[in-house]
């Protein structure tokens, strides 16, 4: 094996004197090495046909939809008749929910701000990069913190009557409690499964169930003065 | 022997013409369907080539492509649905019920327009959580992700400034509602509610701003983060599929490396 390299590594400088230089690429200074080579497909024309099917499948799907259905037009707007209940378009409904129970500043302002702020933050957290299941780790720890972070949100939406934040907010915690019951070598695959959920999942489901739980009731259980009506009642 | 179609269309893609303006010519070598996204202003944000693995449809549910979809959509009926439209009060919402009663097919264009829009707001959502749960925001990704966040704030706010376009009271007083919302920020609400009303209450005024807003800036500050958003999948190493990720390669290999020298 030995003996068969046909170059002398040199520094040289001089490229008349030798047309044949070698680059070393050290460890520290490699961008991105090329690491292991898997099928591909040619953009032109695989995948782009491939995106013309979906995008066009979805056309035809809205196409009938607004065939079928007629977009809402009530009467011209009238700064003198304020509509019982006002709503806001679905999207916000949960927020138009949750100022039902707190203040603007809270609800509306600090609440979203606080939202978006999470979700910009997520990848620049090493913890969310790694993703380890959350109790795998410093359990008593994390455990006395998970304790104390659900316990004071679920007092705090109690105190302010959020029954419908408060729900879900439960449901979760239990789930992770059984994720703190459960190890990778559990015997259910379901229990496997929570126990390697790392910490953004919780948080990020969590948020996931609440917007969903809240547009929800924002959008088919409200109704006059923002009252709570069964969606088959009418308005 | 009479020309097969693809014979008459190589012929047209060897014309001075053609060549003119798709640099590529015929034939369908690598290098040919390579130089076509390569060399097209539009295409080349794309890579030339996708991992297999990642087109399947469990790995993105083509959610991104979808809300683009929907994008082109709106796009496609919201500007003939200018062309019938004064952003003028009363005005607008009498060319509201002409669209719905009287140009034609105008009610198919505004109905396609709105449950796009609602579409589109979903998807957005949707992309972002599956997004999220396949991991995709790791490194080198992480500032595509937060030019993701900022496309959500401008699907929201470009369906809640085309929400007040039609001038009836469903739009009135859910802009009432969501503008009130801007009046608790703390020490400048009352400004942004007055910037973005052009008044302390929606009238007119708004009316005019959320029209320009809706077909012009948000619209155009949409496509420029696309084209970044679009562009960054590139250059950040191809769509997300966790089996080919550096990290992921390299914790593989010096798994099986300590294996051989056990």
């Amino acid at each position: 094996m030995a003996d068969l390299k046909d170059f002398v590594a040199g520094v040289d400088s001089n490229a008349k004197k030798s047309p044949r230089r070698i680059v070393f690429i050290t460890r520290r200074t490699s961008a991105q090495v090329k690491a292991e080579t898997e099928e591909q497909l040619q953009t032109f024309p695989e995948v782009l046909f491939r995106a013309a099917v979906a995008v066009m499948t979805l056309g035809v799907v809205l196409v009938w939809t607004a065939l079928l259905f007629n977009a809402p037009l009530e009467g011209l707007a009238d700064p003198s008749h304020t509509p019982n209940p006002a709503k806001a378009p679905w999207y916000f409904l949960g927020l138009q929910e949750m100022l039902h129970y707190f203040p603007p500043v809270v609800a509306g302002v600090l609440a979203p701000g606080l939202v978006v702020m999470a979700l910009i933050v997520i990848p620049y957290f090493r913890v969310n990069i790694e993703a380890d299941g959350l109790f795998l780790k410093d359990r008593q720890k994390r455990l006395r913190i998970f304790y104390l972070v659900a316990g004071a949100l679920s007092l705090f939406l109690l105190f302010f009557k959020v029954y419908a934040a408060l729900v879900p907010t439960l449901i979760m915690a239990m789930l992770m409690l059984i994720a703190a019951q459960s190890t990778p070598h559990s015997a259910s695959p379901f229990r496997r499964y929570l126990a390697a959920r790392p910490l953004s999942y919780w948080v990020m489901t969590w948020f996931l169930f609440e917007l969903v739980v809240l547009t929800a009731i924002g959008t088919f259980f409200r109704g006059p003065g923002w009252a709570w009506v069964w969606p088959w009642q009418g308005s | 022997m009479a020309k097969t179609v693809d014979q008459y269309f190589d012929d047209l893609q060897q014309t001075r013409l053609w060549r003119s303006i798709f640099r590529s010519g015929p034939g369908s070598s690598t290098l040919k369907r390579a130089l076509v996204i390569q060399q097209n202003v539009f295409l080349h944000l794309f890579s030339t080539k996708v991992r297999t693995r990642v087109l399947s449809f469990s790995a993105t549910w083509y959610l991104g492509t979808l809300t683009l979809g929907t994008f082109l959509i709106l796009v496609a009926t919201g500007i003939p649905l200018m062309l019938y439209y004064h952003p003028s009060a009363p005005q607008a919402y009498a060319d509201t019920k002409d669209l719905q009663f009287v140009v034609s097919s105008g009610m198919f264009l505004r109905n396609l327009h709105r449950w796009s829009a609602h579409a589109m707001v979903f998807l957005v959502f949707a992309h972002m959580f599956k997004v999220f749960y396949r991991g995709a925001y790791r490194p080198p990704r992480e500032f595509n992700w937060v030019i993701g966040v900022i496309l959500l704030l401008i699907t929201l706010l470009l369906s809640y400034t085309g929400y007040l376009l039609p001038w009836d009271q469903l739009a009135y007083w859910a802009i009432t509602v969501g503008s009130n919302i801007a009046s608790a920020v703390p020490v400048i609400g009352d400004k942004i509610h007055f910037l973005l009303l052009g008044g302390h209450t929606v009238n007119a005024n708004a009316l005019l701003r959320f029209y320009v807003l809706h077909c012009m800036i948000l619209p155009l500050t949409a496509m420029f983060f696309v084209a970044i958003h679009f562009w960054r999948i590139r250059k950040d190493g191809g769509l997300y599929n966790h089996d080919s990720e550096p990290a992921t390669v390299r914790a593989r290999n010096a798994g099986s490396a300590v294996k051989e020298t056990n």
